[in-house]
């Protein structure tokens, strides 16, 4: 078969695109593959790829990456560009863990290996190589949630085999490994409860703001006033009114609402999910054909089995796509909650930064942004499966 | 529409007033204080945290329009065409990123102060604003292309003079909402020791000065809307001189 394939043009192609990512990382090849220090926060000492991996360990990385280089080069069809480059990607984060495992001395807890800017721009490079070619292949819905599916399982078997547990990241993990995960569950909640609430909300606000236009302007004029609040400030501003709910309102202190904590980054948090949420509910509604709805009203439907039976699924694609923005926003934003001491994984990203241990504030970068790459992956899959099942319904 | 300029007009004048002169309108964040702490934040000074704010914004917009706008014609051109498909799923990816995950990890690289803010922020724009010009480059009527073609214009005269020109308001759309993502992450720069107006929100949380937090925050939103507000009414006028005024 692939005889056939590689048979066919007989003369060599060259991929404009491959030029540029093979550039990349022939540079990349150059600079530091990871760097080592003798302690968390001393500057470190750039080591290449010859340097940080037994000499097998290097040969068979070089020619990986050669090979990889090759085939991104020349005019390849499309899946095996893929399968290359997720082999490529691979090896790195093998080799990242295998070199941390190399240049780390056998009782030594102090020291620290972490990727160099040599590892970060071959995963750049190769990262683009398979983002083009998962575009290219024009994946389904299903097809594009099982190669996260893949990814994901791929990570946390490299995870639990302890491949890893030298590179610093890792160290910084085991020192705080039951914060890590009380904070995640913190910034889950935070995100996942932030957009439940104002789903809840929204959707019924965004209903009424359709029927009624006096209410859509003034609604959709404050929403967006609320927007343009800088994130910390209203984090912060939310700190009076809630310390006082939770000293008058009896029962609010039980319920854990405080001024400061989680409380008031939940409230900011669903004061920016609401526009994306009402907006496109507003949007999905008025775009429902006006012939479906008055053929809806011949029918006899009441106004309620017309709203449940008809323009909510037909609106639902587009309130979908409202859902999405508020979660990858959210799963962004969880992050400045624990400037008022909300928790998340900012926790980490600031601690980190006011250290100035990278380390850490990669511990609290990496997984919010993976989480918010998983939940934006998947909603658009579901977004598109709601979509294609639309023409069936009507 | 005229009392609606005329209110922004005031606004615009309180906003100077304040940034000027805050010391004057203590007594407005008065009540927002407890046990004697300061109404207004003196530190730097308001004036200079908000044309240091303004600075940073409008070189990391300048920067990110440059390129994103740069970018998207490159990949609508035939040359660039194998890059589009790449280019979209990035824009799309990058939409994912936290903007303190960009600022934090822009650190190692660039040490602490404006420079990791700039590049966060430039970051931040591209997407927008490359989003917005692929749409306005992509949509033009066929029939103007068509057109102009057909008067014998080459590729170069037609880019600058049809499809750039009809593809400016959307363009212009994708700027502002790029100024307006900018301006507000830009406060969050403060946690790596820029001097934006964050600096004033970040001491109030620090001090629990809700006075502190509350002007510093009005100051940016009351930016923002304005801008958004002019950048809008730029538009408008743009789309009505390139004869899309109906939308």
């Amino acid at each position: 078969m692939s005889a056939v394939v590689a048979a066919a043009p007989r003369r060599i192609a060259v991929d404009k695109l491959g030029v540029f990512i093979a550039g990349l990382a022939v540079i990349a090849a150059c600079l530091p593959l990871v760097a080592f220090r003798a302690n968390r926060i001393v500057p470190g000492e750039g080591l290449s790829l010859l340097a940080a991996l037994p000499g097998w360990q290097a040969a068979l990385l070089a020619l990986t990456l050669a090979a990889g280089i090759g085939l991104a080069l020349l005019r390849t069809p499309v899946p095996v560009r893929l399968a290359a480059s997720l082999v490529v990607l691979a090896a790195l984060w093998l080799a990242a863990g295998a070199a941390a495992s190399h240049l780390t001395p056998a009782d030594d807890k102090l020291a620290r290996v972490s990727p160099g800017s040599g590892f970060w721009l071959l995963l750049l490079a190769f990262a683009l190589l398979a983002a083009d070619g998962i575009a290219r292949l024009r994946l389904g819905p299903w097809p594009r949630i099982a190669v996260l599916l893949a990814v994901a399982s791929a990570l946390a078997l490299l995870l639990a085999s302890g491949l890893w547990r030298d590179l610093s990241i890792l160290r910084e993990y085991s020192t705080r490994a039951e914060s890590f995960w009380r904070e995640a569950a913190t910034h889950v909640v935070l995100a996942f409860g932030s957009l439940a609430a104002a789903t809840l909300a929204g959707i019924p606000i965004g209903i009424a703001c359709h029927r009624k236009r006096a209410l859509r302007t003034a609604v959709l004029n404050v929403l967006n006033a609320v927007q343009t609040i800088p994130s910390i400030a209203l984090f912060g501003l939310l700190i009076a009114p809630l310390a006082w709910v939770a000293a008058n309102v009896p029962g609010a202190a039980l319920l854990g609402i405080s001024g400061i904590g989680a409380a008031p980054a939940m409230v900011a948090l669903v004061a920016y999910s609401l526009l994306p949420v009402v907006a496109n509910t507003v949007v999905g509604l008025a775009g429902v054909p006006a012939a479906t709805d008055e053929a809806a009203r011949g029918m006899g439907m009441t106004d309620w089995q017309r709203l449940t039976a008809v323009q909510l699924p037909l609106a639902f694609p587009v309130i979908l796509a409202g859902i999405r923005i508020v979660l990858v926003q959210n799963i962004g934003l969880a992050t400045i909650a624990a400037l008022i001491g909300g928790g998340g994984f900012g926790v980490f990203v600031f601690q980190g930064i006011g250290q100035t241990a990278m380390d850490l504030v990669l511990l609290g970068a990496a997984p919010t942004v993976a989480l918010a790459f998983a939940a934006a992956v998947v909603l658009d899959a579901i977004i598109e499966l709601s979509a294609i099942r639309e023409p069936g319904r009507d | 529409m005229r009392a609606g300029v005329a209110i922004r007009l005031v606004v615009l004048a309180l906003l100077i007033a304040f940034v000027a002169s805050p010391q004057t309108f203590a007594f407005v964040f008065q009540p927002l204080t407890r046990n004697g702490q300061p109404a207004i934040y003196l530190q730097n000074g308001l004036l200079n945290l908000t044309l240091s704010h303004l600075a940073i914004v409008a070189v990391a917009t300048v920067a990110s329009t440059l390129v994103a706008v740069g970018l998207a014609i490159a990949v609508t051109r035939p040359f660039g065409a194998e890059f589009l498909p790449l280019s979209r799923t990035l824009a799309n990816v990058g939409q994912t990123f936290p903007p303190v995950a960009v600022l934090a990890l822009a650190v190692p690289l660039l040490g602490f102060g404006t420079a990791p803010t700039l590049v966060a922020l430039f970051l931040y724009g591209l997407l927008p604003i490359f989003e917005n010009a692929l749409t306005g480059l992509t949509t033009l009527p066929p029939a103007v292309t068509e057109a102009a073609r057909g008067v014998g214009m080459t590729e170069g005269q037609r880019l600058v003079g049809v499809d750039l020109p009809l593809a400016t308001p959307v363009i212009l759309a994708g700027i502002r909402l790029s100024v307006v993502i900018s301006i507000a992450t830009a406060t969050i720069g403060s946690t790596v020791a820029a001097s934006t107006l964050g600096e004033v929100i970040l001491a109030g949380l620090l001090s629990s000065n809700l006075a502190f937090v509350a002007q510093g925050g009005l100051v940016v939103a009351v930016i923002a809307v304005l801008i958004y507000d002019g950048l809008s009414a730029l538009e408008r006028l743009l789309a009505h001189r390139t004869g899309q005024g109906a939308r």
